[in-house]
């Protein structure tokens, strides 16, 4: 038995109109995030410790910034997709919802955009 | 519409007796939402190093003090707990496991796991 109603199934999208295309880009993007996850926290924990300069000079090479910034890609996007849901499910009124969305995402692309906009600057030598 | 007596419930959660599935799948949300959380400290942390000299200082500072210490040893836990029951969501959408008893079996797999993990990471962290 299906568990959507004749309506939805003619419409085939579903009461979020997009279809499944948010729940595979969560699951694409978790699946990005499973080996950078690993890549970064044994990264950080090897040279715990070691002091900022280091950390400034591990973020700057070449390896470590590209991944850094995927990374950083790929944890907002996945946190939007996520937070989105969550926000979803328990909040009821429209125009508070509407509000925390719009909030969330645009919360969620300036981190990311800091976030890698600072390792580009790093690794390109800036403020040195 | 007819058909809308034949759709399933969510099921009354006052009233339902907590088990080991439920558990986990609420706590993959609430680590969710904690790890969005850490994920701006993480920006943070990125933006202070590009702005450089005091402010890198600061959170540098936050982060090696006793309690930025404790955060990120919860953070890592549910870091790993997320990543850990995540790969478990992705058998389940692939259609594997969904059994209730491979559904116990893999849930104490991935808390253990995550558990072993986080311990490996603070061990490699430490020394």
């Amino acid at each position: 038995m299906s568990i959507q109603s004749p309506l939805a199934r003619a419409r085939g999208l579903g009461s979020a109109k997009d279809g499944v295309g948010h729940w595979w880009a969560q699951r694409v993007s978790a699946v990005a995030l499973v080996p950078l996850t690993f890549w970064f926290v044994f990264s950080i924990a090897a040279q715990a410790g070691s002091g900022g300069d280091a950390m400034i000079v591990w973020i700057a090479s070449p390896v470590s910034a590209v991944l850094l910034v995927l990374y950083m890609a790929a944890v907002f996007y996945h946190s939007q997709l996520g937070l989105q849901v969550v926000v979803e499910d328990y909040v009821h009124h429209e125009g508070l919802k509407l509000f925390t969305l719009l909030a969330l995402q645009f919360a969620n692309i300036l981190l990311a955009a800091g976030a890698i906009f600072s390792v580009l600057y790093i690794a390109l030598g800036g403020g040195r | 519409m007819s058909t809308s007596s034949n759709r399933p419930l969510s099921p009354h959660l006052f009233i339902y007796k907590p088990q080991l599935t439920s558990i986990m799948s609420i706590a993959h949300r609430i680590t969710g939402v904690l790890l969005s959380m850490g994920s701006a400290v993480l920006a943070i942390w990125l933006i202070s190093a590009a702005l450089g000299g005091s402010s890198f200082e600061a959170v540098h500072g936050v982060v090696s003090a006793w309690y930025g210490l404790v955060l990120m040893f919860g953070w890592s836990f549910a870091l790993f707990y997320h990543l850990c029951n995540g790969i478990r969501h992705l058998f389940w959408d692939a259609g594997m496991g969904l059994d209730i008893e491979t559904a116990y079996l893999s849930g104490y797999i991935t808390a253990a796991a995550a558990a072993l993990l986080t311990v490996v990471a603070w061990v490699v962290a430490i020394f």
